[in-house]
Protein backbone atom coordinates (compact mmCIF):
# COMPACT_ATOMS: atom_id res chain seq x y z
CA UNK A 1 0.00 0.00 0.00
CA UNK A 2 1.38 3.33 -0.62
CA UNK A 3 2.18 6.27 1.64
CA UNK A 4 -0.78 8.57 -0.19
CA UNK A 5 -3.33 5.51 -0.33
CA UNK A 6 -2.72 4.63 3.61
CA UNK A 7 -2.77 8.84 4.32
CA UNK A 8 -6.37 8.65 2.82
CA UNK A 9 -7.45 5.61 4.41
CA UNK A 10 -6.58 7.11 7.76
CA UNK A 11 -8.52 10.72 6.83
CA UNK A 12 -11.82 8.62 6.50
CA UNK A 13 -10.99 6.57 10.17
CA UNK A 14 -10.39 9.54 11.78
CA UNK A 15 -13.78 11.28 10.01
CA UNK A 16 -16.00 8.41 11.12
CA UNK A 17 -14.40 7.85 14.51
CA UNK A 18 -15.28 11.38 15.12
CA UNK A 19 -18.61 11.76 13.65
CA UNK A 20 -19.83 8.27 14.85
CA UNK A 21 -18.60 9.72 18.52
CA UNK A 22 -20.40 12.95 18.01
CA UNK A 23 -23.43 10.96 17.27
CA UNK A 24 -23.74 9.32 20.42
CA UNK A 25 -22.50 12.06 22.56
CA UNK A 26 -25.71 14.13 20.91
CA UNK A 27 -27.98 11.11 21.17
CA UNK A 28 -26.97 10.88 24.96
CA UNK A 29 -27.22 14.41 25.87
CA UNK A 30 -30.67 14.07 24.17
CA UNK A 31 -31.76 11.61 27.02
CA UNK A 32 -29.77 12.89 29.56
CA UNK A 33 -31.40 16.74 28.97
CA UNK A 34 -34.65 15.33 29.34
CA UNK A 35 -34.01 13.16 31.97
CA UNK A 36 -32.36 15.58 34.16
CA UNK A 37 -32.52 19.09 32.07
CA UNK A 38 -33.86 20.89 35.18
CA UNK A 39 -31.65 20.19 37.65
CA UNK A 40 -28.50 22.29 38.18
CA UNK A 41 -25.29 20.64 37.92
CA UNK A 42 -22.29 20.99 40.40
CA UNK A 43 -18.68 20.65 39.87
CA UNK A 44 -17.16 22.53 42.56
CA UNK A 45 -15.61 19.83 44.39
CA UNK A 46 -14.05 16.98 42.89
CA UNK A 47 -15.54 13.96 43.81
CA UNK A 48 -15.03 11.47 40.87
CA UNK A 49 -17.21 9.37 38.68
CA UNK A 50 -19.24 5.81 39.69
CA UNK A 51 -17.56 3.12 38.52
CA UNK A 52 -19.77 2.69 36.24
CA UNK A 53 -18.53 5.71 34.02
CA UNK A 54 -15.14 4.70 35.35
CA UNK A 55 -14.67 1.24 33.37
CA UNK A 56 -15.34 -0.32 30.35
CA UNK A 57 -17.60 -3.40 31.64
CA UNK A 58 -19.70 -0.60 33.48
CA UNK A 59 -20.14 1.02 30.56
CA UNK A 60 -21.05 -1.61 28.63
CA UNK A 61 -23.74 -2.64 30.61
CA UNK A 62 -27.17 -2.07 29.92
CA UNK A 63 -27.88 -0.65 33.20
CA UNK A 64 -26.05 1.88 32.31
CA UNK A 65 -27.52 2.12 28.55
CA UNK A 66 -30.06 3.30 29.57
CA UNK A 67 -29.09 6.58 31.00
CA UNK A 68 -28.03 9.53 28.85
CA UNK A 69 -24.63 10.03 31.05
CA UNK A 70 -23.79 6.66 30.40
CA UNK A 71 -24.41 6.66 26.62
CA UNK A 72 -22.60 10.17 26.14
CA UNK A 73 -19.70 8.55 28.00
CA UNK A 74 -19.74 5.53 25.51
CA UNK A 75 -19.50 8.04 23.19
CA UNK A 76 -17.00 9.71 24.66
CA UNK A 77 -15.05 6.55 25.25
CA UNK A 78 -15.21 5.45 21.10
CA UNK A 79 -13.93 9.04 20.73
CA UNK A 80 -10.65 8.06 22.52
CA UNK A 81 -10.71 4.94 21.03
CA UNK A 82 -10.69 6.54 17.19
CA UNK A 83 -6.31 7.62 17.53
CA UNK A 84 -5.95 3.74 18.58
CA UNK A 85 -7.75 2.61 15.82
CA UNK A 86 -6.01 4.96 13.71
CA UNK A 87 -2.50 3.31 15.26
CA UNK A 88 -3.81 0.03 14.72
CA UNK A 89 -4.58 0.44 11.33
CA UNK A 90 -1.24 1.74 10.73
CA UNK A 91 0.46 -0.99 11.97
CA UNK A 92 -1.11 -3.73 9.98
CA UNK A 93 -0.28 -1.41 7.13
CA UNK A 94 3.41 -0.79 7.75
CA UNK A 95 3.78 -4.82 8.69
CA UNK A 96 1.97 -5.37 5.20
CA UNK A 97 4.59 -3.15 3.45
CA UNK A 98 7.64 -5.19 5.47
CA UNK A 99 8.41 -1.34 7.09
CA UNK A 100 9.59 -2.98 9.92
CA UNK A 101 10.90 0.09 11.31
CA UNK A 102 7.52 1.59 11.37
CA UNK A 103 5.72 -1.43 12.26
CA UNK A 104 7.83 -1.29 15.19
CA UNK A 105 7.01 2.59 15.81
CA UNK A 106 3.16 1.69 15.44
CA UNK A 107 3.41 -1.19 17.29
CA UNK A 108 5.18 0.53 20.38
CA UNK A 109 2.54 3.38 20.50
CA UNK A 110 -0.03 1.00 20.56
CA UNK A 111 1.11 -0.86 23.29
CA UNK A 112 1.33 2.15 25.38
CA UNK A 113 -2.34 3.46 25.02
CA UNK A 114 -3.28 -0.22 25.59
CA UNK A 115 -0.87 0.00 28.73
CA UNK A 116 -3.07 3.80 29.47
CA UNK A 117 -6.28 1.45 29.14
CA UNK A 118 -5.79 -1.33 31.24
CA UNK A 119 -6.30 0.52 34.14
CA UNK A 120 -9.99 1.36 32.86
CA UNK B 1 -5.54 27.79 12.71
CA UNK B 2 -2.85 29.48 15.30
CA UNK B 3 -1.82 26.17 16.18
CA UNK B 4 -3.25 26.41 19.68
CA UNK B 5 -7.00 27.10 20.93
CA UNK B 6 -8.44 23.83 22.24
CA UNK B 7 -7.58 22.58 26.05
CA UNK B 8 -5.43 25.56 26.82
CA UNK B 9 -8.45 27.82 26.41
CA UNK B 10 -11.34 25.57 27.88
CA UNK B 11 -9.39 24.44 31.14
CA UNK B 12 -9.09 28.04 32.93
CA UNK B 13 -12.47 29.05 31.34
CA UNK B 14 -14.19 25.93 33.07
CA UNK B 15 -11.63 26.73 36.13
CA UNK B 16 -12.48 29.88 36.82
CA UNK B 17 -15.23 31.33 34.40
CA UNK B 18 -17.68 28.59 35.81
CA UNK B 19 -15.73 27.49 38.98
CA UNK B 20 -15.49 23.82 38.06
CA UNK B 21 -12.55 21.62 40.07
CA UNK B 22 -9.81 21.98 37.57
CA UNK B 23 -9.53 17.66 37.73
CA UNK B 24 -13.19 17.62 36.28
CA UNK B 25 -12.41 20.48 33.71
CA UNK B 26 -8.94 18.81 32.59
CA UNK B 27 -11.00 15.99 31.96
CA UNK B 28 -13.61 17.93 30.60
CA UNK B 29 -10.85 19.88 28.15
CA UNK B 30 -8.90 16.36 27.22
CA UNK B 31 -11.17 14.94 25.69
CA UNK B 32 -12.43 18.06 23.03
CA UNK B 33 -8.72 18.29 22.28
CA UNK B 34 -9.70 14.52 20.95
CA UNK B 35 -12.42 15.62 18.84
CA UNK B 36 -11.03 18.34 17.13
CA UNK B 37 -7.73 17.54 16.66
CA UNK B 38 -9.21 14.43 15.10
CA UNK B 39 -11.45 16.11 13.00
CA UNK B 40 -8.80 18.77 11.42
CA UNK B 41 -6.36 15.63 11.05
CA UNK B 42 -8.81 13.98 8.63
CA UNK B 43 -8.70 17.07 6.10
CA UNK B 44 -4.50 18.23 6.51
CA UNK B 45 -3.72 14.17 6.40
CA UNK B 46 -5.90 13.87 3.37
CA UNK B 47 -4.25 17.60 1.72
CA UNK B 48 -1.07 15.73 1.84
CA UNK B 49 0.52 18.43 4.46
CA UNK B 50 1.11 16.61 7.37
CA UNK B 51 4.25 14.02 7.85
CA UNK B 52 2.58 10.94 8.90
CA UNK B 53 6.92 9.29 9.50
CA UNK B 54 7.37 12.21 11.71
CA UNK B 55 4.03 12.31 13.83
CA UNK B 56 4.49 8.63 14.10
CA UNK B 57 7.73 8.11 15.55
CA UNK B 58 7.45 11.38 17.53
CA UNK B 59 4.11 9.57 19.51
CA UNK B 60 6.26 7.34 21.14
CA UNK B 61 7.87 10.29 22.79
CA UNK B 62 4.44 12.38 23.54
CA UNK B 63 2.52 9.06 24.13
CA UNK B 64 5.03 7.87 27.30
CA UNK B 65 5.66 11.20 28.06
CA UNK B 66 1.24 11.73 28.50
CA UNK B 67 1.10 8.72 30.69
CA UNK B 68 3.56 9.85 32.78
CA UNK B 69 1.95 13.08 33.00
CA UNK B 70 -1.60 12.17 33.79
CA UNK B 71 -0.11 9.80 36.91
CA UNK B 72 1.59 13.27 37.77
CA UNK B 73 -1.48 14.84 37.76
CA UNK B 74 -3.16 12.37 39.89
CA UNK B 75 -0.89 12.91 42.41
CA UNK B 76 0.30 16.96 42.33
CA UNK B 77 -1.86 19.37 44.07
CA UNK B 78 -4.36 21.47 42.19
CA UNK B 79 -2.71 24.50 42.91
CA UNK B 80 0.13 22.95 41.77
CA UNK B 81 -1.46 22.17 38.34
CA UNK B 82 -2.78 25.48 38.31
CA UNK B 83 0.82 27.18 38.71
CA UNK B 84 2.02 25.08 35.43
CA UNK B 85 -0.67 25.75 33.73
CA UNK B 86 -0.71 29.66 34.10
CA UNK B 87 3.41 29.31 33.00
CA UNK B 88 1.95 27.33 30.02
CA UNK B 89 -0.56 30.08 29.08
CA UNK B 90 1.96 32.58 29.37
CA UNK B 91 4.02 31.07 26.67
CA UNK B 92 1.49 30.51 24.54
CA UNK B 93 0.32 33.76 24.38
CA UNK B 94 3.88 34.97 24.30
CA UNK B 95 3.73 32.61 21.05
CA UNK B 96 0.73 33.65 19.24
CA UNK B 97 2.05 37.04 19.42
CA UNK B 98 5.02 36.05 17.59
CA UNK B 99 5.65 36.33 14.45
CA UNK B 100 4.55 33.13 12.07
CA UNK B 101 7.79 31.63 10.53
CA UNK B 102 7.81 32.14 7.06
CA UNK B 103 8.58 28.80 5.14
CA UNK B 104 11.91 29.05 3.56
CA UNK B 105 12.91 27.10 0.85
CA UNK B 106 15.04 23.95 1.75
CA UNK B 107 18.35 24.83 1.92
CA UNK B 108 19.46 21.77 4.58
CA UNK B 109 21.68 18.83 3.93
CA UNK B 110 19.75 15.47 4.76
CA UNK B 111 20.46 14.28 8.33
CA UNK B 112 21.81 10.75 8.79
CA UNK B 113 19.04 9.92 11.77
CA UNK B 114 16.36 11.22 9.84
CA UNK B 115 17.73 9.53 6.58
CA UNK B 116 17.40 6.20 8.53
CA UNK B 117 13.89 7.07 9.62
CA UNK B 118 12.80 7.68 6.23
CA UNK B 119 11.42 11.36 7.37
CA UNK B 120 12.46 13.41 5.03
CA UNK B 121 9.24 14.16 2.67
CA UNK B 122 7.85 16.97 0.06
CA UNK B 123 4.32 19.24 0.83
CA UNK B 124 2.21 21.38 -1.55
CA UNK B 125 3.01 24.81 -2.07
CA UNK B 126 1.96 27.65 -4.26
CA UNK B 127 4.81 26.46 -6.70
CA UNK B 128 4.54 22.84 -6.92
CA UNK B 129 5.67 20.19 -4.06
CA UNK B 130 8.57 21.28 -2.17
CA UNK B 131 10.73 18.31 -0.51
CA UNK B 132 12.52 18.96 2.82
CA UNK B 133 15.04 17.35 5.33
CA UNK B 134 14.09 16.84 8.86
CA UNK B 135 16.80 17.98 10.77
CA UNK B 136 17.94 17.41 14.67
CA UNK B 137 15.97 14.16 15.56
CA UNK B 138 16.88 13.50 18.78
CA UNK B 139 16.25 17.34 20.23
CA UNK B 140 12.80 16.69 18.78
CA UNK B 141 12.16 13.70 20.58
CA UNK B 142 13.22 15.17 23.53
CA UNK B 143 11.04 17.95 23.32
CA UNK B 144 8.17 16.01 22.36
CA UNK B 145 8.26 13.97 25.85
CA UNK B 146 7.92 17.51 27.60
CA UNK B 147 5.15 18.37 25.30
CA UNK B 148 3.44 15.23 26.20
CA UNK B 149 4.10 14.97 29.42
CA UNK B 150 2.53 18.67 29.99
CA UNK B 151 -0.41 17.29 28.03
CA UNK B 152 -1.28 14.77 30.53
CA UNK B 153 -0.86 17.06 33.30
CA UNK B 154 -2.87 19.74 32.42
CA UNK B 155 -5.35 18.29 29.61
CA UNK B 156 -4.21 20.31 26.49
CA UNK B 157 -2.56 19.13 23.36
CA UNK B 158 0.05 21.07 23.72
CA UNK B 159 0.19 22.04 19.97
CA UNK B 160 2.20 25.52 20.79
CA UNK B 161 5.49 22.98 22.14
CA UNK B 162 4.84 20.43 19.88
CA UNK B 163 5.09 22.98 16.87
CA UNK B 164 8.02 24.70 18.54
CA UNK B 165 9.81 21.30 18.36
CA UNK B 166 9.25 20.71 14.84
CA UNK B 167 9.35 24.24 13.24
CA UNK B 168 12.58 24.93 15.50
CA UNK B 169 14.13 22.25 16.40
CA UNK B 170 13.94 19.62 13.33
CA UNK B 171 13.30 22.22 10.57
CA UNK B 172 10.26 21.45 9.96
CA UNK B 173 8.19 23.87 7.36
CA UNK B 174 5.36 25.62 9.30
CA UNK B 175 2.64 24.28 7.22
CA UNK B 176 4.18 20.60 8.06
CA UNK B 177 4.69 21.13 11.84
CA UNK B 178 1.21 22.55 12.44
CA UNK B 179 -0.25 20.00 10.92
CA UNK B 180 1.44 17.04 11.59
CA UNK B 181 1.50 18.40 15.40
CA UNK B 182 -2.57 18.05 15.37
CA UNK B 183 -2.06 14.63 13.92
CA UNK B 184 -0.25 13.57 17.08
CA UNK B 185 -2.31 15.75 19.32
CA UNK B 186 -5.42 12.73 19.18
CA UNK B 187 -3.06 10.02 20.44
CA UNK B 188 -1.05 12.13 23.13
CA UNK B 189 -4.29 12.82 24.18
CA UNK B 190 -5.87 9.33 23.90
CA UNK B 191 -3.01 7.95 26.06
CA UNK B 192 -3.58 9.77 29.44
CA UNK B 193 -7.43 9.68 28.66
CA UNK B 194 -7.17 6.41 29.79
CA UNK B 195 -5.79 7.07 32.88
CA UNK B 196 -8.10 10.03 33.12
CA UNK B 197 -11.42 7.65 32.56
CA UNK B 198 -10.41 5.38 35.31
CA UNK B 199 -9.68 8.41 37.91
CA UNK B 200 -13.06 9.35 37.52
CA UNK B 201 -12.17 12.83 35.55
CA UNK B 202 -14.17 12.53 32.89
CA UNK B 203 -18.09 13.56 33.91
CA UNK B 204 -20.23 13.10 31.04
CA UNK B 205 -22.94 15.59 32.34
CA UNK B 206 -19.29 18.44 31.54
CA UNK B 207 -17.72 16.25 29.20
CA UNK B 208 -20.97 16.65 26.83
CA UNK B 209 -21.24 19.91 26.14
CA UNK B 210 -17.70 21.15 26.09
CA UNK B 211 -16.98 18.39 23.27
CA UNK B 212 -19.97 19.54 20.81
CA UNK B 213 -18.89 23.34 21.48
CA UNK B 214 -15.17 22.63 20.79
CA UNK B 215 -15.98 20.74 18.04
CA UNK B 216 -18.63 22.85 16.64
CA UNK B 217 -16.70 26.02 17.69
CA UNK B 218 -13.80 24.38 15.29
CA UNK B 219 -15.68 23.53 12.27
CA UNK B 220 -16.69 27.01 12.14
CA UNK B 221 -13.79 28.76 13.36
CA UNK B 222 -11.76 27.62 10.42
CA UNK B 223 -14.01 28.63 7.89
CA UNK B 224 -14.60 32.21 9.12
CA UNK B 225 -10.94 32.17 9.90
CA UNK B 226 -10.14 31.88 6.50
CA UNK B 227 -11.68 35.71 5.61
CA UNK B 228 -10.52 37.49 8.55
CA UNK B 229 -7.56 39.77 10.05
CA UNK B 230 -5.64 36.74 11.50
CA UNK B 231 -3.22 39.67 13.21
CA UNK B 232 -5.49 41.64 14.92
CA UNK B 233 -7.10 38.42 16.21
CA UNK B 234 -3.43 36.82 17.17
CA UNK B 235 -3.09 39.99 19.35
CA UNK B 236 -6.77 40.18 20.72
CA UNK B 237 -6.35 36.35 21.26
CA UNK B 238 -2.75 36.79 23.09
CA UNK B 239 -3.96 39.46 25.26
CA UNK B 240 -6.97 37.12 26.65
CA UNK B 241 -4.46 34.16 27.75
CA UNK B 242 -1.69 36.66 29.29
CA UNK B 243 -4.91 37.56 31.37
CA UNK B 244 -6.13 34.05 32.08
CA UNK B 245 -2.25 32.83 32.84
CA UNK B 246 -2.33 35.78 35.68
CA UNK B 247 -5.34 34.79 36.86
CA UNK B 248 -4.39 30.96 37.00
CA UNK B 249 -1.09 31.69 38.74
CA UNK B 250 -2.65 34.14 41.12
CA UNK B 251 -5.38 31.27 41.91
CA UNK B 252 -2.73 28.01 42.31
CA UNK B 253 -0.37 30.36 44.97
CA UNK B 254 -3.85 31.63 46.85
CA UNK B 255 -5.10 28.24 46.63
CA UNK B 256 -8.02 28.65 45.33
CA UNK B 257 -7.81 25.90 42.76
Amino acid sequence: MEDRRLEIIVSHLLRVGVGASALLVMAGATVYLSQHGAAVADYHGFHGEPAAYRTLSGLLSLETLHHGQGLIQLGLVLLIFTPMARVALTLMAFLGKRDWIYAAVSALVLATLLYSFMSA
Amino acid sequence: MTGLGGGVIVVPVLAIALGVDLRYAIGASLVSVIATSSGAAAAFVREGYSNMRVGMFLEIATSLGAIFGAFLATRVPTAGIAIVFGAVLLYSGYASLGQTPSDAADTEKPDRVAGWLKLDSSYPTGHGMQTYHVQRVPLGFALMAIAGALSGLLGIGSGALKVLAMDRGMRLPFKVSSTTSNFMIGVTAAASAGIYLSRGYIDPGLAMPVMLGVLAGSLLGARVLMRSRIRLLRLVFGAVIVLMAVEMIYNGVTGKL
